[in-house]
C-alpha cells in the first residue's frame, strides 16, 4: 500500500510531539503531515494501574529491554506519546554548565533554556503544592536537611493529580501533561494525521517503508487508522524522532552507518539503581505523586544524583538483591518503605552504543566505567546515610554483600564504600533517560547531525529526540528533548519552500 | 513453554520467593501463566536460554549432590543459587539474575501477592480512605 504526505515524523513522544504541534500549523496551508507511533493509543478507562498489564501495554519489551550484556534493563516508553506516558512529569530546564559542555556550534544554552521554559509553560509545569507530597518524599527531604545536603524540588507538569502514584505505568487519571495529552491531540486538532500501531522498519530516498501491526484480541489500546500490512509513504521531508535507541538503530537499516561513522556513538542513559529502607511505622509511599525531590549537588563532585521515587511490587522485588528470607522481609514491609532512585552520571564511552543485529533489531552495547561504578556506589552510600537521617530501622544495600544494614552498624557503611560488592549481571541496574546515538555536532566526523537536527548530507531528514544529545544531560532530560525538537520544527518551517 | 522445566523452575521459585512453597495448584498455575505471557513476547533465543539455564541448574546439583535441584534441601538449593549469584562469569551471573527475575515477576506479579504484601496502590489515590 501506497500513501504520500509532505512530511512524516516518525515516533511521537516528547520529541515527535512536539515537532508535530509545532508544525502543525503547516496543515492549514494544505501541507500534509503524519506522525507514525510503533505503540497503541490506550483509552483512558485502559490505564489500570496494574503492573504487569500496564508494563505490557505501554513499554517496549514490557519493560524489559536488556542491554547486549544483560547487565542492565532500559525503560523506553512505545504508545501514543512515546515515554511521556509513563515518565513522572518531572520537568528540569537544562543545566547551563552541560550546554556549554557539549560545545556545538549555533546551539546556546540561552536558546535552548527559552525554548524549555515555553513549553514548562505550556505543559503547566510548578511544584507540587505541600500538602499533595507524601511522607516517602518528605522523609527524603528531611534527611537531607538534618545532614545539610542542598535537597531541592521537582518542578512537574501535573494537571489534577489525584497521588494515585502510578505515573509510570501511565497516569490513569489523565494528569500528566505530557505529549500525550498536550501536543499531539492539539496537532490533531490541527490537521497531523497520527498513525499507530505503525512499525517504520527503514527510510531510502523520500520513502518511509513502514508495517502496520494488526491489534491483537488481548491487546490494549485502539485499533491503527489503517490497515495491517506493509506501506511505502513518499514524504519530501523525514523527522526521525524514535528515540534514543530506534532512531539510530533505524539510520542504520536504512543504509547510512558508512555515511555517518558516529551513528549508535556516545550512548549515554544515567545508570541507576533503586535503594529501599524500611521505617518502624507505615508511611504514605504509594499514594501521592512519587517524585518531589531531588539532590544535585553532587553530580560533578562523586557522579550522581538522588531522586525520591516508589516503584511496585514486582520492580522493586527485582530491584532488591538477592533473594530467599531476608529480600521477603522487605517485599512484606511494603507500607514501611521508603525508596530513593541513584542515577549515575555516566559520560559519553567509546564502547557504549547503539547497533543492530543481523535482522535489524537495535543491540546496545554498554559497559560501566569506574566512573559510574562509583557515582553508583558513593550514591547508594548516601542514600543509606539520608535514610537513616530520616529516621529508617534498615535499609537494603544492594552494593553490600550483606545488603541488609540495621540502624545500629552504620559504622558498616564506611567499609561497604571501600570495599563494595559491585558485580554486573548480579547488581540490579536499570536506566530510562537514554541518550545519544544521534549526536549533534560540526561534521560527520564527529556527528550525525548539525545543530538543528540535520542529519549531515541529506538535507531532508532530521532527527528531533534525545539521540541528539552529544553526553549526558545529567538530569530529567524531556523538557531539552522538546526545546531542541523546537528548532527542528523551526528549521524546516524556515525551509518549507525548499523543503517541501 | 515452561513444561519441560516445571519441576526445576517450581523449585527455584520457592527458593527465591520461600512463601512460594505454600501456593496451591492454582495458584502455581497463575504464577506460571504470568511468566509464560511475559516470555511469549520475547525473543526466541532469550526463551532457550531460559530453559538451557534451569537444565543446567539441575545438571550442576546432578555431578555435585547426584540429585536433581528439585529434590535437594531448601539449604543446598539456596547455596546453589548463591553460587550461580555470584558465579566468576558473568553470563552465569546474568542467568541466574534472569530466573530470579521470571520468579519474582510470576509471584509479585499475582494480584493476591500484591494485596499480602500490604501494597494497596489505587487509581483514585488520596481520596481513598487509608
Amino acid at each position: 500500500m501506497r500513501r504520500s504526505y509532505d512530511i512524516v515524523i516518525i515516533g511521537s513522544g516528547a520529541g515527535g510531539g512536539t515537532v508535530a504541534q509545532e508544525l502543525s500549523p503547516l496543515c492549514r496551508e494544505g501541507v500534509r503531515i503524519a506522525v507514525l507511533e510503533k505503540g497503541p493509543k490506550l483509552r483512558d478507562e485502559e490505564f489500570t494501574g496494574r503492573e504487569l498489564e500496564m508494563a505490557q501495554a505501554l513499554y517496549e519489551d514490557g519493560g524489559g529491554f536488556l542491554t547486549a550484556e544483560r547487565t542492565m534493563t532500559l525503560a523506553l516508553g512505545c504508545a501514543y506519546g512515546g515515554s511521556t506516558s509513563v515518565y513522572t512529569g518531572t520537568s528540569l530546564l537544562p543545566p547551563q554548565r552541560i550546554l556549554k559542555r557539549w560545545n556545538v556550534p549555533e546551539l546556546s544554552f540561552e536558546d535552548v533554556e527559552q525554548r524549555a521554559r515555553k513549553f514548562a509553560v505550556e505543559n503547566n509545569v510548578h511544584f507540587l503544592e505541600s500538602g499533595l507530597i507524601n511522607e516517602n518524599n518528605r522523609l527524603f527531604f528531611e534527611g537531607c536537611r538534618r545532614l545539610n545536603y542542598q535537597v531541592q524540588q521537582f518542578p512537574v507538569n501535573l494537571k489534577g493529580c489525584a497521588g494515585s502514584s502510578l505515573c509510570n505505568l501511565g497516569c490513569p487519571n489523565q494528569a500528566k501533561q505530557g505529549t500525550d495529552r498536550v501536543q499531539l491531540p492539539r496537532a490533531e486538532r490541527n490537521g497531523v494525521e497520527v498513525v499507530t500501531r505503525c512499525e517504520v522498519l527503514r527510510i531510502s530516498e523520500k520513502t518511509i517503508f513502514a508495517r502496520v501491526h494488526a491489534k491483537q484480541a488481548a491487546a490494549k489500546g485502539e485499533p491503527s487508522s489503517w490497515e495491517p500490512g506493509e506501506y511505502q509513504i513518499d514524504a519530501k521531508a523525514i523527522v526521525v524522532c524514535a528515540g534514543a535507541i530506534h532512531s539510530p538503530a533505524l539510520l542504520m537499516r536504512s543504509g547510512w552507518a558508512k555515511k555517518l561513522p558516529k551513528l549508535g556513538h556516545g550512548f549515554t542513559c544515567h545508570p541507576a539503581i533503586i535503594m529501599v529502607a524500611e521505617h518502624n511505622r507505615a508511611i504514605t509511599n504509594f499514594v501521592g505523586h512519587p517524585k518531589s525531590f531531588y539532590l544535585d549537588q553532587f553530580a560533578e563532585s562523586e557522579r550522581f544524583l538522588l531522586e525520591t521515587c516508589m516503584y511496585f511490587p514486582f520492580t522493586t522485588a527485582k530491584a532488591l538483591a538477592g533473594f530467599g528470607e531476608e529480600h521477603s522481609r522487605f517485599m512484606r514491609a511494603f507500607s514501611r518503605l521508603q525508596m530513593i532512585l541513584v542515577l549515575a552520571c555516566d559520560k559519553v564511552d567509546a564502547h557504549n552504543r547503539v547497533n543492530i543485529d543481523r535482522a535489524g533489531r537495535p543491540v546496545v552495547h554498554y559497559r560501566f566505567t569506574p566512573e559510574v561504578v562509583s557515582g553508583l556506589v558513593q550514591g547508594a552510600i548516601t542514600s543509606a546515610k539520608i535514610f537513616f537521617a530520616a529516621g529508617a530501622v534498615r535499609v537494603h544495600l544492594p552494593i553490600a554483600s550483606c545488603p541488609t544494614v540495621e540502624s545500629a552498624e552504620t559504622e558498616r557503611l564506611n567499609q561497604i564504600a571501600q570495599q563494595p560488592d559491585f558485580k554486573t549481571g548480579k547488581l540490579p541496574i536499570s536506566a530510562a533517560h537514554l541518550q545519544g546515538g544521534c549526536a549533534m555536532g560540526r561534521g560527520p566526523a564527529d556527528s550525525v547531525t548539525d545543530a538543528h537536527g540535520r542529519v549531515h548530507g541529506i538535507p531532508w531528514l532530521f532527527v528531533a529526540d534525545a539521540s541528539l544529545f552529544p553526553d549526558s544531560l545529567e538530569i530529567n532530560p524531556y523538557l531539552t528533548i522538546m526545546a531542541l525538537a523546537d528548532r527542528v520544527a523551526e528549521t524546516i518551517r524556515k525551509d518549507a519552500r525548499t523543503l517541501l | 513453554m515452561l513444561s519441560p522445566v516445571r519441576p526445576i523452575f517450581r523449585a527455584v521459585v520457592s527458593t527465591v520467593v520461600p512463601e512460594a512453597s505454600n501456593l496451591d495448584d492454582q495458584s502455581w498455575r497463575e504464577l506460571e501463566t504470568l511468566v509464560e505471557a511475559a516470555l511469549r513476547d520475547r525473543p526466541p533465543a532469550l526463551r532457550r536460554q531460559f530453559r538451557l539455564f534451569l537444565r543446567l541448574v539441575q545438571w550442576l546439583c546432578v555431578f555435585r549432590y547426584g540429585r536433581g535441584f528439585a529434590s535437594l534441601s531448601p539449604d543446598k538449593r539456596t547455596r546453589v543459587l548463591l553460587y550461580l549469584q555470584d558465579h566468576r562469569i558473568e553470563l552465569i551471573r546474568c542467568g541466574f539474575w534472569g530466573v530470579r527475575t521470571l520468579a519474582f515477576l510470576g509471584y509479585y506479579g499475582k494480584p493476591e501477592t500484591v494485596q499480602a504484601i500490604g501494597y494497596t496502590a489505587d487509581v483514585r489515590g488520596w481520596q481513598v480512605p487509608r
